[in-house]
């Protein structure tokens, strides 16, 4: 499965994340993880939201430079080792991850890791199926609840 | 105290009389050119119909881009065989200037280079560092030939390399350089790093200021840190370079040799002249040029005549410290930079957006370039790595064609200042 994470190109000075959160806010977009890089002057705010196309549209009614990209939300094990035995999958197989981060979903138990594999998009989600590896798309990010997402 | 006492002090008449007779000639040799033979019979001019100096205003204004629609050789009054070596004002561009020079025309350009360097104080026994780029650039090979002419030990170190600069000094006793203003403020700090005092340690007596506008109070900085007379010089490629006007020990105005140019300020907007000693744009005309004479050359640069004789004794006018210029031309490092060439190399570039906006810094004692650059939209991918490399390319892309490396910064679509008519926006921050 697909999830879909919004990337938003922003200069890099004060105000232009609070514009970011503002705008959600205001939309009632919930944030499921986010994560920024910066580059020199500029950089790119990664969100993952409960409703991707709703929040990119109000983002760019707003102004904002914004690009929708595939990324593999994985649902591993919160415990020792549990991200590392996803790498390690990845890593056997060649997939090369250009950018990831990851939240927990229920403490001890469940943690999502989003990866963006570029082009080895099909690649990776054989091989995660192979594996018997769970991933998330954007309907099933948008049903988490806090704590109980799996339980139910 | 003079290198050619006769025609430094020449009476007034005298030199109009010369002028009036140099004039002719240089008509009369330019409309052998493709550009004024065209010209003059379209207007109905006959080199003969030059009778007094104040004929000149029968010839039309030239211009920077008479100049490039001629490019490269609708200029020329002579065979190519006769010339001897060319020069560039700017860039690699099909928009730079190029000046074609019979070896007459090097060796008239040399003596007021000398002429100048003579008038405040440089002789034989001098060492002269040029820390001025060799090259299509007239300021270095200007210099160069002037101070060979005077006698001066000449170190050819060109630009950059600021401790090996400060070395040569110290070895071989340098007691006269030329520099660009911010270079020499630049090199200060370099002087404080290394622990070196420059009125102490180095046998500095005279600097030559060119290439970029600058003010009074940089001037000053300069005498002061280094201990040692900076004198404003005036010139352009396209009447010569280096030269044209130079300070004398008063340093008061610049005497412009009037012997080699005739020299018009007018109003830029009506073109009429000004009364004596407003000011306006300056516009030149070449005496002496055989391989590229140029009548009547609009400058852009804005100045004032200073009327009255000066201390000095020369006769030749002196003009005003550079104001600054009708056009939107950029002057860095004694590059001329022209925004239109900066929107074209952007426009080239897949991913860059619509506008861009130019800042210039002074940074520390550098000027810097600051080209901020709104991205396309529809560019954005979401990669960070991919915005790096639009920047890179940028960068490199402009690099290439301005030969100054600027900063550039990626801003978001839609938030600079819209460019309107006159398009391109320039904000120069470098004023103190």
């Amino acid at each position: 499965m697909i999830a879909y994470q919004l990337s938003i190109f922003a200069e890099d000075k004060p105000g232009r994340l609070a514009k970011v959160t503002g705008i959600l806010k205001k939309g009632k977009i919930n944030l499921r993880a986010i994560t920024i890089s910066t580059s020199d002057t500029f950089g790119v705010i990664n969100v993952l939201v409960d409703d991707p196309e709703g929040a990119r549209s109000i983002l760019e009614e707003a102004g904002l430079t914004v690009s929708m990209k595939e990324v593999i939300a994985v649902v591993i094990e919160d415990r020792p080792g549990g991200l590392d035995r996803l790498v390690q999958l990845l890593l056997e197989n060649g997939i090369n991850v250009g950018n990831a981060y990851g939240f927990v979903l229920e403490s001890r138990k469940k943690a999502v890791f989003v990866v963006d594999v570029g082009d080895q998009l099909e690649k990776t989600q054989r091989v995660l199926k192979e594996a018997s590896l769970e991933t998330l798309d954007a309907k099933a990010l948008s049903a988490i609840e806090p704590f109980h997402y799996m339980n139910y | 105290m003079y290198w050619e006492k006769d025609i430094e002090t020449i009476p007034r008449e005298k030199l109009e009389a010369l002028q009036l007779a140099r004039l002719k000639e240089s008509v009369a040799k330019a409309s052998s050119s493709v550009f004024y033979g065209d010209l003059f019979r379209k207007i109905g001019l006959d080199p003969n119909d030059i009778t007094t100096l104040e004929d000149v205003r029968k010839i039309p204004f030239t211009t920077k881009d008479d100049l490039r629609d001629h490019w490269p050789y609708g200029f020329l009054a002579v065979p190519k065989d006769d010339l001897v070596r060319m020069h560039s004002s700017s860039g690699t561009t099909g928009r730079a200037t190029v000046i074609f020079h019979t070896l007459n025309d090097i060796n008239e350009w040399t003596n007021i280079v000398a002429r100048s360097m003579y008038m405040t104080g440089m002789r034989r026994s001098d060492v002269f560092q040029n820390i001025m780029t060799y090259g299509l650039f007239t300021g270095g090979l200007g210099f160069h030939y002037g101070a060979e002419k005077v006698g001066a030990l000449i170190i050819p170190a060109g630009s950059g390399n600021s401790k090996r600069q400060i070395q040569l000094m110290q070895d071989f006793g340098t007691t006269a350089i030329h520099i660009i203003p911010s270079y020499a403020l630049h090199l200060s700090s370099v002087f404080e790093e290394m622990g070196v005092d420059p009125k102490s340690d180095t046998q500095l007596a005279i600097a030559f200021l060119g290439a970029e506008p600058h003010s009074e109070k940089t001037r000053e900085k300069i005498e002061q840190f280094y201990g040692l007379k900076a004198y404003n010089s005036y010139g352009l490629s396209e009447m010569d370079g280096p030269g044209v006007a130079f300070e004398c020990p008063y340093q008061n105005g610049m005497h412009v040799w009037e012997d080699n140019f005739i020299l018009e300020v007018v109003d830029p907007d009506t073109l009429e002249p000004v009364a004596d000693g407003d000011g306006g744009e300056l516009v030149m005309t070449t005496l002496l040029r055989e391989g590229m004479p140029i009548l009547r050359y609009r400058t852009k640069d804005l100045t004032r005549i200073i009327p009255g004789p000066c201390e000095c004794g020369r006769t030749h006018r002196r003009i005003e410290r550079i104001k600054g210029r009708t056009d939107d031309m950029l002057i860095l490092k004694g590059v001329n930079i022209f925004p239109i060439q900066i929107e074209k190399k952007l426009m080239d570039i897949p991913g860059v957006g619509t506008n861009f906006l130019i800042v210039l810094e002074r940074e520390g004692f550098n000027d810097l370039m600051i080209v901020k650059v709104e991205v396309q939209k529809e560019f954005f991918s979401g990669d960070l790595k991919q915005l790096e490399g639009l920047r890179r390319r940028i960068v490199e892309d402009l690099k290439s064609d301005i030969l100054i490396t600027p900063k550039v910064e990626l801003v978001e679509p839609g938030t600079l200042p819209k460019s309107e008519g006159k398009a391109v926006r320039v904000i120069d921050n470098r004023e103190e």
